[in-house]
């Protein structure tokens, strides 16, 4: 069975476009496999069930198309709190500015460095989630990424990891096309925080795979830098063992077009797994939230919070599977996803899924679309705040729900900031 | 200090007239009560003051030293020193209250040219204050209104009152899902306010509130229209004969 031959041409554009590391080492076999998958799906298209809110066309041309640089540059999120930091500009590793990468309770590496050498683990898992995540909706950006990532960074939490591992991403070529592929192993009973932050590049492909042993505890905050032209696909694989604890949240600000998928199996009994996100876009802006939770497990927890603000015709999507299977009892599935549109011309697009084979289980779920509240709006203002202020005290309310899924009270300060710094530019234009 | 005169209002969306043609002046240190049977206009009165959408003002004026208010925004009139306790406080999930009220003092304070006040003197201010209303801090931390008690919501009305410190004060059934204990409570919070300087205007349905916040003039709004205007005992008058038999004695 072949592929149309339109989806072939555009994969072989596309694949012409890219070359693959000469020095794949140990990953060469898990690149060459990621190929294959790839052949066998094609690029996403329009017709494919899960893009048809999102054009998946500017992140699968063979060319990039090019973003500006952000004329003041950002300061970075996450500045005050004592993290390791990792800088990759444009995707290149920028040892300079980064830490030195040695931590307690951790081993850092780059990709790069891993393949070269013949780390088991790392091997072991290279590839191995993103394939697992293929079904039953496959994930061709994934693959794609696997099968051309140029680096990224092999973490292997062993202990409690002193401190937080920040990924900091500059962008600063307006036509940078970047692959990055990270592993993160959390071993039983470890626990880490790992976040991220900045625009990365032009178009930038992301794949994080994440594997949690028994006990281990995985935290992840990111934001994705306020560049107005960049693009971004970028994916989450995770597996997670009994009485596990993963937790995500995203904060995009800006950006003309964010793909982020996250998937998650939960494989051990009472794992728990959090996924939230707040966007907030004005104008040229397409946000798409793409989630798939698998309960494959007893008594798990999964928890989806997802808020978008949109105004200027900016577009939000949201996919989001929770798929309990067959003996995966005492499942607490919980599911929102909401949009608040600032004026008439947004729109928000929403698509919750339910998939359940087991029959001892509370699965809820929500998806509202709505204008600011008038009422609380009048009130506001008979106290004597202006319109504008009013109108930004309520959209910070509205996104408060997100983050507050962040644990960490100074990085969901620090979220906060940021999305307070976006309503005052905002204000003045 | 407030005056209204000939006010004619009606619904925006319907072409229901509601306000006939009110005259009403409140001058500053006193206190007025409206007392009316339900339908009678109390309410839109007090949105029609405060500038809320929805009516439409198709005669007649409203002015608060002078100042015209109608064409004003509702924040504006805020910062002239309007305040309305409103009938039904609004609950703002994620809005701390504390927040809410640093927010709304500073915007006021902006608006009339004068310096924000630092948090730390504003918590000093806000502490005080809400000790008297028995409004503890876990209550000024929580969201705006959320969760709280029919009771509580009105406590916090008046500690709004307190903070923003207005020339002219509208509430609006400031009684209503009270019970005895916290009647008395916010009473003692409105009449802690009362001064030479400042205006109320007691918008109730029931006499009962107005044991505990004495008015010196009462007025009976029905249909639209004042048809009384008395002394205290007007609202006994009210409490015993009702509404109804009002009207008869007016008409």
């Amino acid at each position: 069975m072949g592929l149309p031959q339109p989806k072939t041409d555009a994969l072989d554009a596309r694949l012409h476009a890219l070359s693959l590391p000469n020095d794949a080492g140990c990953l060469k076999a898990a690149r060459g496999d990621a190929v294959t998958r790839l052949r066998a799906t094609g690029l996403p298209g329009r017709r494919d069930e899960y893009w048809k809110y999102t054009k998946p066309d500017t992140l699968t041309s063979p060319e990039v198309v090019p973003a500006a640089l952000l004329e003041n540059p950002e300061t970075p999120v996450f500045g005050d709190v004592d993290r390791l930091r990792i800088v990759f500009v444009d995707g290149v590793f920028d040892a300079d500015a980064s830490d030195d990468l040695t931590l307690a309770g951790v081993t850092v590496e780059r990709l790069a460095d891993v393949a070269a050498r013949d780390i088991h683990w790392a091997k072991d898992l290279y590839g191995v989630l993103e394939t697992r995540g293929q079904t039953p909706v496959s994930r061709p950006l994934a693959a794609l990424n696997t099968a051309y990532a140029t680096d990224g960074v092999v973490i292997h939490v062993t202990a409690h990891a002193a401190k937080p591992i920040a990924l900091q991403y500059l962008h600063r070529s307006e036509t940078s096309d970047v692959h990055l592929h990270h592993l993160i192993k959390v071993d039983s009973g470890a626990n880490v925080t790992v976040l991220e932050d900045g625009p990365a590049a032009a178009r930038f492909n992301k794949v994080m795979e994440v594997d949690v042993a028994d006990g281990g505890i995985f935290h992840h905050v990111r934001a994705q830098g306020r560049d107005h032209e960049r693009r971004a696909v970028t994916h989450i694989f995770a597996r997670l063992g009994e009485a596990s604890v993963f937790k995500t949240f995203t904060l995009t600000v800006n950006g003309v077009l964010t793909r982020n998928d996250c998937i998650v199996e939960l494989t051990g009994d009472n794992a728990v797994v959090h996924i939230a996100g707040a966007c907030v876009g004005d104008g040229d802006f397409h946000h798409d939230d793409t989630v798939f939770v698998t309960h494959d497990a007893v008594g798990c927890e999964s928890r989806q919070v997802f808020k978008k603000v949109l105004r200027n015709g900016a577009t939000g999507v949201f996919q989001g599977k929770i798929l309990v299977k067959q003996g995966a009892q005492k499942t607490d599935g919980y599911q929102i996803s909401q949009a608040l549109l600032l004026d008439d011309d947004s729109q928000f697009l929403a698509k919750p899924e339910l998939e359940i084979y087991a029959d001892d289980v509370a699965c809820s779920h929500g998806s509202t679309t709505g204008a600011i509240d008038e009422e609380g709006l009048f009130y506001l203002r008979s106290r004597g705040v202006p319109a504008a202020e009013a109108t930004d005290l309520m959209t910070l309310a509205f996104l408060a729900e997100a983050i507050q899924e962040i644990e960490d009270p100074t990085l969901a300060e620090d979220i906060l900031e940021r999305l307070q710094a976006w309503m005052a530019r905002r204000g003045r234009t | 200090m407030l005056e209204i005169k000939n006010l004619h209002v009606k619904l925006e969306e319907e072409d229901k007239v509601i306000l006939k043609g009110i005259d009403l002046t409140v001058e500053a240190g006193t206190v007025h009560a409206i007392m009316g049977p339900n339908g009678s206009g109390k309410s839109t009165l007090s949105y029609v003051l405060s500038g809320r959408d929805g009516y439409e003002v198709t005669d007649g004026s409203a002015t608060l030293d002078g100042v015209d208010i109608l064409d004003m925004d509702p924040e504006d009139r805020a910062a002239a020193g309007l305040f309305l306790a409103f009938q039904y406080p609004v609950e703002i999930p994620g809005v701390g209250n504390m927040t809410f009220l640093r927010t709304a003092v500073n915007a006021q304070r902006k608006a009339r040219g004068e310096e924000e006040l630092s948090a730390a003197d504003f918590l000093k201010v806000v502490r005080e204050k809400a000790k008297a209303l028995e409004i503890d801090a876990a209550m000024l931390k929580r969201p705006v209104n959320v969760g709280f008690s029919g009771g509580e919501k009105k406590r916090n009305e008046i500690l709004q009152m307190a903070m923003l410190e207005p020339k002219m004060c509208i509430l609006d059934e400031t009684d209503s899902g009270l019970d005895v204990d916290a009647m008395k409570l916010v009473a003692d919070g409105v009449n802690a306010l009362r001064s030479e300087g400042r205006g109320f205007l007691v918008i109730t349905h029931y006499q009962r509130l107005l044991d505990h916040i004495k008015p010196d003039v009462v007025h009976i709004l029905s249909d639209g229209r004042i048809i009384k205007t008395g002394g205290p005992d007007l609202a006994l008058e009210v409490e015993n004969n009702g509404y109804a038999g009002l009207k008869a004695e007016v008409a």
